[in-house]
This record gives C-alpha cells, sequence and structure tokens, in this order.
C-alpha cells in the first residue's frame, strides 16, 4: 500500500506531533515544526497535480483543495512567527520548557485535526475532526494558567462543547433522513454518497438538522448570538494560537457549515438555508462592528473584528449565486492571511510593550517603525480600504447585494462603516501620537507577516487567470 | 415494531427524560451526581436493548462504555473532587426548582412537537427515540445555565452527551465510527474538566463560576 499526497498531509503532523511531544529543547523542536508545517503545505500544494484517491473516508475535490492550502500556507507562516514567540516567552519566563513541549505537539496535533476536518469525506469523521481540533485550542488557550487564560479556555470549552454537541445532533438527523434512500450503515454518512442521493432526502428532517448544525457549527465561526467565546479566547492564548483562530478554525467550520448547505441545495423541497445565514452573518457584522468601539484591550479588538468579517462571508455565501460565492471565497481567502499577519504584528508589538492594554501603548510608528507601520498597513487592509484584497471582496459583496436585495447591502455597508470608524479611532492611539510604554526594538519575524500583506495587496491590484478561474469553479460548485 | 420490543424501548427513553428532570431539581452536588449515575444506568440500559432489537452488537460495546465509564468511574471521580474542593455540602441553583421545571417542561414539549412533526414518515421508534433525545439535549443545556458551580454544569454537559447517544442508537445502523467516537470524546472532555477542575480550584479557591466572572478579560 502506498500514501499518497491526501493521507500524507494527515500522517506528518501526527507523526511531528509525537516527536515534538517527546524531544526536548525549545530551538529545536521549533525549528521542526516548522519544517513539518512546510512539508505538509508543499504536499497540500501537490494535490493540485495529482490526483488522491477519494474513499470512503477520505476525498479531495475543487472546493476542499482551496481551504487545504490556505490551512497549510497558514499554519506554516505562523509556525515561522511561533518560533520567534515562544522564544520570547521563555526569555521573560512566561512559558515553561515543558508547557513549550506540550505546546508545539498541540500545533501539529490541531493541524493534523485541521486537514482531517477538511478532507473528510464522511459528515462522522467530519465532526469528531472538528471536536479534536477544539479540544486541542482549549488546551492551548489555557496555557499561560493565569486567571484570564483559565476563564477563556474553560468558556472556550463550554461554549465550544455544546455547539459540538448540537453539530453532532444535526450529523445524526441528516443521517436519518438519507437512511430510508441509501440503507443502513457506513454509506449513509459518506459526502460523495450523500450528494448523489440528496434530492430523494426527507426534506422536513433536513431542515431540522441544518439548524442545528448552523447553530452548532456557527458556534465555531463565532456568529453573533454564539459568539461569547471568541474574543476570550483570542486575547487570553498564545498570539500564534489567536492567529490560528482567526484565519484558520472558524474557516474549518464554515467549510463544515458550507457542506451541508450544498446538501441543502440539491434537495428541492427543503428550506433555503441562504435566509438563515444571511440574518446570521448580517446580525454578526453589524453587532461585532459596533462592540469594536469599547475593545481597551488590542488583541480582544481584533478578535471582535474577526467576527465581524466572519459575519460578511457568511451573509455572502448566505446571499448564494456565483458572484457572491466568489466574493465570499475571496474574502474569507483574504481575511485569513491579513487577520493572521494582523495578529503576528499584535504579538510582536504586546511583547515589545509588555502588556496588551491599547491604553499603554502608543506612537508605534515612532518608536518601532517596522512594527507601528505593519500595524498600518494591517489595520488599513482589515478595514476594507483600497488598494488591498480586502477591498476588491468587499467591494464585491456589497455591490453584488446592490443588485438584488438593496436593503440588505445598506445594512452590511453601514456594518462595514463602523467598523472601519471603530479601527481607526483605536489605530489612531497606538500608532501615532505620544510614544508610551517601553520600546525596546523588537526581536521580531517580520518574514511571514509582510508576506501576508505582500499576497494581499497583490491581490487588490492584480489576480492571477488561473486563480479567478478555480475560485469561480468553487463559486459554481457551491450553487 | 410495535407490541412488547416497541413498548420497553420507549419505556427507557422516556425514562431518561425523567431522570433529567430529576437532576433538574437537585441541589446539592452529592444528590446529583447519584442522579447522573442514575441516568448513565439508564442509558446503558436502553443502549443495550437497541442492541438486542435491532441485532446489532457493537452496541452492547456502546452499552458497556456508558455502564463503565459514565455510571461508575465518573461518578467515583466526581464525588471523590467534590469532598477534596469541600464543596459537597454546597447548595447551587440559580433559579427556583418551579421555575426551572416549567422551562423544562416547555422545552420537552418543544422537542416533541419539532421531532414528531418532521419525522412523520420514518419509522414510529425512531421518531420518538429522536424525540425523547432531543428533550434529555435540551434539558441538558437548561441544566447548563441555571446552574453556577462548574461540577453541576460538567453534569448538565454529560447528560446532554447521553442524549446524543441515546440519538446515535436510535438511528438504526448508524455506523460504529460515532457511537465510539462519541464516548471517546466524553472521556477527552472528561480528561480536560478534570484538569480544569483542579486548576481552577488552585487559582480561585472555588468552583463556583460567578468568582470567575471577576477576571473579565478587560476590567483589570
Amino acid at each position: 500500500m502506498t500514501i499518497d499526497a491526501l493521507e500524507a498531509i494527515l500522517i506528518v503532523p501526527l507523526i511531528a506531533a509525537a516527536v515534538l511531544a517527546v524531544l526536548p529543547g525549545y530551538r529545536l523542536t521549533a525549528s521542526l515544526n516548522v519544517v513539518a508545517a512546510l512539508a505538509t503545505f508543499l504536499l497540500s500544494v501537490s494535490l493540485f497535480w495529482t490526483e488522491p484517491h477519494s474513499g470512503d473516508y477520505l476525498l479531495v475535490d475543487d472546493l476542499n483543495r482551496v481551504f487545504i492550502v490556505l490551512t497549510t500556507f497558514v499554519a506554516l507562516t505562523t509556525s515561522v512567527f511561533s518560533a520567534s514567540y515562544i522564544g520570547h516567552e521563555i526569555a521573560i519566563g512566561r512559558l515553561s520548557p515543558r508547557s513549550v513541549r506540550f505546546y508545539h505537539a498541540m500545533y501539529q496535533m490541531l493541524m493534523f485535526a485541521m486537514n482531517l476536518a477538511l478532507t473528510a469525506n464522511n459528515i462522522g469523521l467530519m465532526w469528531v475532526a472538528i471536536e479534536v481540533a477544539t479540544l486541542t485550542t482549549v488546551l492551548m488557550v489555557g496555557i499561560y494558567r493565569t486567571h484570564e487564560a483559565l476563564e477563556a479556555a474553560w468558556k472556550y470549552f463550554i461554549l465550544g462543547s455544546v455547539g459540538i454537541a448540537l453539530a453532532l445532533f444535526g450529523t445524526i438527523l441528516v443521517y436519518m433522513a438519507a437512511r430510508p434512500v441509501i440503507g443502513e450503515g457506513l454509506n449513509a454518512m459518506v459526502w460523495t454518497v450523500l450528494v448523489r442521493h440528496a434530492a430523494q432526502f426527507d426534506a422536513p428532517l433536513l431542515n431540522v438538522a441544518f439548524v442545528f448544525l448552523l447553530l452548532g457549527y456557527g458556534t465555531k465561526v463565532g456568529l453573533a448570538p454564539l459568539h461569547a467565546w471568541l474574543p476570550d479566547a483570542h486575547a487570553e492564548g498564545p498570539t500564534p494560537i489567536s492567529a490560528v483562530l482567526s484565519g484558520l478554525l472558524l474557516n474549518v467550520a464554515l467549510y463544515a457549515l458550507l457542506r451541508f448547505k450544498m446538501l441543502l441545495a440539491l434537495n428541492p423541497a427543503s428550506i433555503a438555508p441562504g435566509p438563515l445565514m444571511v440574518t446570521m452573518g448580517l446580525i454578526s457584522c453589524v453587532f461585532a462592528a459596533f462592540m469594536l468601539y469599547r475593545r481597551r484591550d488590542i488583541k480582544r479588538m481584533f478578535a471582535y473584528s474577526s467576527i465581524e468579517h466572519m459575519g460578511i462571508i457568511v451573509f455572502a455565501f448566505g446571499m448564494g449565486g456565483p458572484i457572491a460565492n466568489f466574493a465570499a471565497l475571496l474574502h474569507m481567502t483574504m481575511h485569513s492571511l491579513t487577520k493572521s499577519a494582523i495578529f503576528f504584528t499584535v504579538g510582536h508589538i504586546a511583547q515589545v510593550k509588555g502588556t496588551q492594554k491599547i491604553a499603554d501603548m502608543g506612537g508605534l510608528t515612532v518608536t518601532n517603525p517596522l512594527l507601528g507601520w505593519a500595524l498600518v498597513v494591517g489595520v488599513v487592509a482589515i478595514a476594507g480600504l483600497p488598494p488591498m484584497g480586502i477591498f476588491m471582496s468587499e467591494f464585491l459583496v456589497v455591490s453584488s447585494t446592490f443588485a438584488r436585495q438593496p436593503l440588505l447591502a445598506i445594512l452590511l455597508a453601514f456594518g462595514i462603516l463602523v467598523a472601519l470608524g471603530g479601527l481607526f479611532l483605536r489605530l489612531n492611539t497606538i500608532a501615532f501620537g505620544e510614544p508610551r510604554g517601553p520600546s525596546e526594538p523588537a526581536h521580531a519575524s517580520y518574514v511571514p507577516m509582510f508576506a501576508h500583506f505582500a499576497i494581499v495587496f497583490a491581490a487588490g491590484i492584480y489576480m492571477p487567470p488561473g486563480l479567478v478561474a478555480g475560485f469561480e469553479n468553487v463559486a459554481r460548485l457551491l450553487g | 415494531m410495535h407490541g412488547l420490543t416497541f413498548d420497553i424501548a420507549h419505556m427507557l427513553a422516556g425514562s431518561l427524560v425523567l431522570v433529567s428532570f430529576l437532576e433538574l431539581y437537585q441541589d446539592r452536588l452529592m444528590a446529583l451526581i447519584n442522579i447522573y449515575a442514575v441516568h448513565a444506568v439508564v442509558l446503558t440500559l436502553s443502549v443495550a436493548w437497541q442492541a438486542l432489537i435491532q441485532d446489532a452488537p457493537h452496541l452492547y460495546i456502546t452499552a458497556l462504555i456508558a455502564l463503565s465509564f459514565k455510571a461508575i468511574v465518573i461518578p467515583v471521580a466526581l464525588r471523590r473532587i467534590i469532598v477534596k474542593l469541600g464543596i459537597h455540602r454546597e447548595i447551587d441553583n440559580v433559579v427556583g426548582v418551579g421555575l426551572a421545571m416549567l422551562a423544562g417542561i416547555g422545552l420537552v414539549a418543544l422537542s416533541m412537537v419539532v421531532m414528531l412533526r418532521v419525522t412523520a414518515e420514518a419509522d414510529p421508534l425512531a421518531r420518538e427515540d429522536l424525540a425523547f433525545a432531543l428533550s434529555v439535549v435540551l434539558l441538558g443545556l437548561l441544566m447548563m445555565v441555571t446552574r453556577r458551580n462548574a461540577v453541576s454544569q460538567v453534569i448538565g454537559f454529560m447528560s446532554l452527551e447521553n442524549g446524543l447517544v441515546l440519538a446515535a442508537t436510535g438511528a438504526k445502523g448508524m455506523p460504529l465510527v460515532v457511537e465510539i467516537s462519541v464516548a471517546f470524546s466524553v472521556l477527552i472532555a472528561f480528561i480536560v474538566i478534570g484538569i480544569f477542575l483542579f486548576r481552577i480550584r488552585e487559582r480561585f479557591d472555588t468552583v463556583d463560576i460567578q468568582a470567575l466572572d471577576r477576571f473579565r478579560g478587560e476590567r483589570r
């Protein structure tokens, strides 16, 4: 039996997790972490031209290729950032060598779980993978063992588990709907089989299933009434984990949601999943935009910005149609890259200043020009100003909505503008004005953040035709 | 499908809902843990009965896990924890018993209305099973929101998981992968919770969630 690239992207992180759990020494393990992430990334890119065999448990199609490559790429750059970030944390004694070993093993475990969730061809397996991803991140959020970190981890754990439990109930209901058509046993949970027979499923059962799945996985996406865990988990965990949470894990939960949305779209008698997603997306976007104004902690602020952007993405996927789906995919990619780069920057800033409180940092463009301007670039990008990539995608979302539902488009644009105001208000204090707080030079790794910003900038000006064609293809698949 | 087999399955699933109600009004932690053990035993019987009538031997494994792990190991461990923490006499109640019971009745009615209506075409055993399972899940959720104490919230979460197992075993022929994973995830969840309980104790000298609220990220 030979191992193809599809299996390898699961096996590499798993082996790496086992090795990193026993190896001592921070320098060695940090570079091994990077090597493993690089190997996984290269393997995932190779999925484009090798045609791995999709079986009952794993599959590769055009939809998840996009997600896998994005996930493994951000995982790679985050591992580079993590190496320098963790080095500083050890130097100031915030993390012990033992917890660093644990941290690296969990990092690879999380990569394994996310890759498994993205490649799973079985809705039960996908659920298990998302559960594992949740548990590993819970452990990492609590790694500092401060009051705040423990509270955040506890809250994340309880809310995440409830979400996961609801999602399992939804998964069981999907199986119940599929069973009379497909028959008992494994086949009724295999995604490719489900899609083929979706039109004959019992529609009312499928509707209830989707409501549970939306609430369950929606909790993990961080949609508005269910978002309470997200800001705490982002603020109190190590910053590389904030970057991975925002940039990747939210996407993975969104991916699960999209899979089930496709199932419903194929069944003519079931409800349209769009309006539900549009409503939740819009609430998340507007709510989070207002919440940006009262933030005092820099990481919490960007966590709320993640809720806002996930709201926009879910909104666009809910609108559906080729243009809105295309815009949503683009926005998701751009948001992942930008937000993780912002967290890289914020991580170094917080280390320089020794605090995450916005009031204690100021004049960064003077004291630490590189970090300060990186933050300015990041906020310009995330607020959706031209010429960055997020401007393109937000413009597409709003303009395509204007053509169909002008009222919704106005609400969405309102949310985006409110968020822009909130972000710039804080940026002004942090990046400009009187220098505050300590300002020794940072030992930062600039490569990951500038690589991300460069991609986002390039995408705002020119998108390669191959990429556009790929995204258009996936957008069509999503219906 | 009707007849004695159906009646027994119905009775066992219905008992699980009843035991969930019993959990709802226990305000002492010790009593709550005991009732949770009963909850797990009823689940075991129900799963074992499903294994018998569906002729699905792998469900016996699920039943065995439910019995050994949920009905014995976890309650024993939890009892030790609360004695060690000195909170076994503590009273934990946020809303009154009456209000909680009323809310519980409302939730059960809701799940009956929703599930029985949408599963009109499914076989009667499966649809009643699902309706009961959803009731147990919702009652578990209700318990999590009406309690302050971390231990009671964990018990609420575990009875919620019991409801999921009931649903999974009621769905005929559901692949084994899922059942094992459910049991497995409970195991992991418990380890995580265990670690947390001890660390919370270390830091706060209480497992009362309200005490945690003081340490909110932004009120520094």
